[in-house]
C-alpha cells in the first residue's frame, strides 16, 4: 500500500513539472486567411536612440495604418549589441525579431549562417532596378537576395565652424592638415583637435584606404592589412594620439566622441550620417550651420571612406513571413526612405528619392551623395563582419602603446588568415 | 517515467557501495540488495534530485567537454530555421584544441594576467577586510552604523555597482577626474591606459569583495573565547603578540575557507571585467573566462569548441588549486 502511494505520488509530481515545462508555445503570427495580412511584425531597430529612433518607430507604426490586421512591434537594440543578439535568438529559436536592421557587413554572414529568408520573388522587393547599385550588392549572397536596403552612407569629417573660426584655420584636407590644424587649434583655443575613435575600428578604415591599403583583397584572395600601408595607417593613427592632435578613448568611444562633439570639447570627428541627428542635439549646433562637414582626410597615397548602410533582412525562423515582406518593402519605399532622408537627412537608397523635393535640397544629402558614389566597397563576403572583431582589439593595443603597429598589422593579419581559410 | 526512476535507484545505489569499500562490500551482491531493500525509500526520495541535477549540471558539463574535443563553431553546429536545416558538420578532433592552448601564447598569456589579478584581489581584500573586521570589532561608538554602511558594497546587486564605477572612471566626464582636476591634476586615464585599467579592475573587485571579508572575519573574531585575551594579558603579551598567537590561529578555520571561496570567484570573476572594460584596452584586463565567452559569443564565427576548451582548463585548474589547498591545510592540523 505505501508502495503504491509514493509511486502515485511521485508520477503526479513529474506530471506536473512537465507540463509546467511545456507552457511557452503561444506564438501570434496568423496565417492570412484571404490576402489579408494580420499578426505581429517584431522589428529589430538599430538607430541611435534619442533621435533617429523617434522618427523610425513613428515610421513602422505607420504600417498598422495600411494593414490594420497587423501590429508592429518597435524594438530599439542598440547597434553595438545588435549582430550578436540576433545571432544568439536566431540560432536558438526563440526571441528572434521577424525584421531585422542589419548592417551591410552583418548581411551575407546571416545568410551564410540559414539565419536569413530569400527575397527574391517575394513581396519584399518593389522597384528592385531603382534601388542603386552600390546599396543592393551587400543583400546579395550566393546568387540570392537576402534583403532591402534602407540606408546607404558614408564617413566625413565633421567641424565646428566656431572653433575652426576663433582658431583661425581653415579646413584641413590631408592629414598633415589636420595636424598642424589641431595643433593651432588647441594653442588659440585650448581644445583638442579631433576626437579619434579607438574602441571601434571602423573608424580606422578611412587612414587605412588613405596610405593605399585595404584589410582584405577578395579578388586575388588575399590578406592586405598587414602590407605596408596597413602598418602606415597604424604609425598615421598612433602619431595623432601621441601628438595630442587627436585623442581617444579605449571604452564608451561612441558615447564620449558625440559628447565631445556636441559640447565643442573637440573640434573635429570622423562620423557619418548617422550621427546628424544627433549631433544637433548638442548644445553647440543649436544653430545647424555651426556644423561642417568635408571628406575625410587624405592620406599620404589616396583619400576614401567605406561604404556601409544598413539592409533590412527577414529572418527565415519568422511565425508571419507574409507580413515582414510585406514590412520590409514598406519600410524601404520610396515614400518612407523621402521621409527619413528629410528628417534625419540619412541618404535614400532608392534612385528616385534623390530628386524628391525636400531630399534634393537637403545639404547633408547633398554632401554625401558623391561621397558615397566614391567611396570604397568593401568585398561582401560572409567573413566581412568578421574582420573588425580582431582588427579593433591591435588597433586599441597599437593606441595604448601596449604593442607596435609592426606587430599590431602581422596579429590581426595572421588572424584573418585563420579566418580566411586558404587566403594569402 | 518508471523505468527511469528506478535506473537512477541502482546507480545511486551503486554509488553507495562504491563508496564503502572498509565495509568489504563490492563482490558480493549481498550488501547492494540489503541497502536497496533498506534504504530503498530514502533513494527513490533523492532520484528526482539526482535527476534534475544531472540534467542541469551534467548535461551541460560533458556537452561541454565533448565539444572541447571537436571543432565546432557557428557555421558547422546543426540549426534548423525555419525552412532553412542545416546538419551539424564538426569533426571530433581529440585534444587537438588542448594542444593549441597549452602551446600558443595566448592561454598562457592570459593565465598570467588571470592569476596576478587574482592573487592581488583576494590578499588584498582579506588583508582589508581583516583590518575592518578588528576596527568593527572593539567597542566604538556608532559601531552598527559603520558595520552597516561597509555593508553597503554587499547589497547593490554587482553589475548596478560596476556600471556606476564606470561612469566615475570615464577619463573626461567620470567623478574622478573632476575631483582631481578641481585639485589641478591631470586627468588619469583610469580604464584608457593598460597599466591603469589593471589597477582599476583590481580596485572596483576589492571594493566589491570587503564586505564579504569583513563579515565572515567578524563572525570567526566573534567566536574566538575573550578568556585567551584575558589570559594572555595577564601573561604580560602585548597587542600584536595578542593578534598574532590568539586572533590569527582563531581564525584560521574561518579564513581558510573563506579565501579558498574567494579565489574561485575572484579567478571566475566576469560581471567587473566584462563591464568594465571588456577585457579592453587592446586584450590588457582579460581574464580566462572573459576571454572563453569572447570566444563563445563576440567573435564570429563564434567558436564553440575553443571557448568549451578554455571552460574545460578553467575547471581543472580550480580542482588542482581547491585539491592542494585542502591537503596544504591538512598538513597543518585543519579537518574540514
Amino acid at each position: 500500500m505505501r508502495r503504491g502511494i509514493t509511486a502515485t505520488a511521485l508520477v503526479a509530481t513529474l506530471a506536473l513539472a512537465a507540463t509546467a515545462c511545456g507552457g511557452d508555445s503561444g506564438e501570434t503570427g496568423d496565417k492570412k486567411a484571404s490576402g489579408k495580412l494580420s499578426g505581429t511584425v517584431t522589428w529589430w531597430d538599430t538607430s541611435t536612440v534619442g533621435s533617429e529612433d523617434k522618427v523610425f518607430k513613428k515610421l513602422a507604426e505607420g504600417f498598422e495604418k495600411k494593414h490594420p490586421g497587423v501590429d508592429v512591434k518597435y524594438v530599439n537594440v542598440p547597434f553595438g549589441e545588435a549582430q550578436n543578439k540576433f545571432k544568439n535568438a536566431a540560432q536558438s529559436g526563440s526571441g528572434a525579431p521577424d525584421v531585422i536592421r542589419s548592417e551591410v557587413a552583418w548581411t551575407p554572414e546571416f545568410a551564410d549562417l540559414g539565419y536569413l529568408a530569400p527575397l527574391d520573388g517575394t513581396a519584399a522587393l518593389k522597384d528592385g532596378k531603382d534601388f542603386l547599385a552600390q546599396a543592393a550588392a551587400s543583400t546579395k549572397y550566393q546568387g540570392k537576395t537576402y534583403a532591402v536596403p534602407q540606408v546607404i552612407d558614408s564617413m566625413g569629417l565633421f567641424y565646428n565652424e566656431k572653433i575652426f573660426k576663433d582658431a583661425g584655420v581653415e579646413v584641413p584636407k590631408t592629414i598633415a592638415e589636420l595636424k598642424t590644424v589641431s595643433k593651432k587649434i588647441k594653442d588659440k583655443t585650448g581644445k583638442t583637435g579631433l576626437y579619434l575613435r579607438g574602441d571601434d575600428a571602423y573608424w580606422f578604415l578611412s587612414f587605412l584606404y588613405g596610405e593605399g591599403g585595404d584589410l582584405v583583397d577578395a579578388k586575388s584572395k588575399s590578406v592586405t592589412v598587414d602590407q605596408e600601408p596597413g602598418v602606415k595607417a597604424l604609425k598615421v593613427v598612433k602619431d595623432l594620439v601621441d601628438s595630442g592632435a587627436a585623442k581617444t578613448d579605449a571604452t564608451d568611444g561612441w558615447e564620449n566622441m558625440q559628447s565631445a562633439f556636441k559640447d565643442g570639447k573637440v573640434a573635429m570627428m570622423i562620423n557619418g550620417p548617422w550621427a546628424v541627428a544627433d549631433t544637433f542635439a548638442g548644445k553647440e549646433f543649436k544653430d545647424k550651420a555651426n556644423l561642417g562637414i568635408t571628406t575625410v582626410p587624405a592620406g599620404s597615397k589616396s583619400q576614401g571612406a567605406p561604404q556601409g548602410g544598413h539592409n533590412l533582412a527577414v529572418y527565415a525562423g519568422s511565425k508571419n513571413l507574409d507580413a515582414s515582406y510585406a514590412f520590409s518593402e514598406y519600410m524601404t519605399s520610396a515614400e518612407s526612405q523621402a521621409l527619413v532622408a528629410k528628417e534625419l537627412s540619412l541618404l535614400p537608397t532608392r534612385t528616385s528619392v534623390y530628386s524628391q523635393p525636400g531630399v534634393s535640397d537637403n545639404q547633408i544629402v547633398g554632401f554625401f551623395k558623391p561621397v558615397v558614389d566614391k567611396a570604397v566597397e568593401r568585398p561582401w563576403i560572409p567573413e566581412t563582419g568578421s574582420l573588425f572583431a580582431p582588427l579593433v582589439t591591435e588597433y586599441t593595443k597599437v593606441l595604448t602603446g601596449q604593442t607596435a603597429p609592426e606587430k599590431g598589422a602581422k596579429a590581426t593579419g595572421d588572424q584573418y588568415r585563420k579566418l580566411l581559410k586558404g587566403w594569402k | 517515467m518508471a523505468v527511469h526512476t528506478s535506473q537512477s535507484v541502482a546507480k545511486a545505489a551503486g554509488d553507495d557501495v562504491a563508496r564503502g569499500p572498509s565495509r568489504g562490500a563490492g563482490t558480493t551482491p549481498g550488501p547492494f540488495r540489503r541497502a536497496l531493500s533498506t534504504h530503498w525509500y530514502a533513494w527513490t526520495m533523492v532520484a528526482p534530485v539526482v535527476a534534475v541535477i544531472g540534467v542541469i549540471i551534467g548535461y551541460p558539463l560533458f556537452r561541454g567537454i565533448y565539444l572541447s574535443m571537436t571543432d565546432a563553431n557557428e557555421r558547422n553546429v546543426e540549426r534548423s530555421i525555419g525552412v532553412n536545416h542545416m546538419p551539424a558538420t564538426y569533426e571530433f578532433v581529440g585534444l587537438d584544441n588542448y594542444a593549441d592552448a597549452l602551446t600558443g601564447d595566448q592561454f598562457l598569456g592570459t593565465l598570467g594576467w588571470t592569476l596576478v589579478w587574482t592573487v592581488s584581489c583576494v590578499s588584498v581584500t582579506f588583508l582589508l577586510g581583516l583590518g575592518l573586521a578588528n576596527i568593527l570589532n572593539r567597542r566604538i561608538a556608532g559601531r552598527s552604523v559603520y558595520r552597516l554602511m561597509l555593508i553597503l558594497p554587499w547589497a547593490i546587486p554587482g553589475f548596478v555597482s560596476v556600471f556606476a564605477w564606470r561612469f566615475l572612471y570615464n577619463e573626461d566626464r567620470g567623478f574622478l577626474n573632476r575631483i582631481l582636476a578641481g585639485g589641478g591634476i591631470d586627468a588619469v586615464p583610469w580604464l584608457n591606459d593598460p597599466t591603469m585599467a589593471k589597477i582599476s579592475v583590481i580596485a572596483v573587485n576589492v571594493w566589491l569583495g570587503v564586505p564579504f571579508m569583513m563579515v565572515a572575519l567578524l563572525g570567526g573574531l566573534q567566536s574566538i573565547d575573550s578568556a585567551q585575551y584575558e589570559a594572555a594579558e595577564m601573561d604580560g603579551a602585548n597587542a600584536w603578540q595578542r593578534f598574532r598567537h590568539i586572533t590569527l590561529p582563531g581564525l584560521r578555520p574561518v579564513s581558510a575557507t573563506v579565501i579558498l571561496l574567494s579565489t574561485i570567484w575572484t579567478f571566475n570573476m566576469f560581471p567587473v571585467i566584462f563591464l568594465l572594460t571588456r577585457g579592453g584596452p587592446g586584450e590588457a584586463t582579460q581574464i580566462l573566462v572573459t576571454q572563453a565567452f569572447k570566444f563563445s559569443f563576440e567573435i564570429s564565427p563564434r567558436d564553440f569548441a575553443q571557448s568549451s576548451t578554455w571552460g574545460v582548463l578553467i575547471l581543472v585548474l580550480l580542482m588542482l588549486f581547491a585539491a592542494v589547498y585542502r591537503r596544504v591545510l591538512r598538513k597543518q592540523g585543519d579537518v574540514w
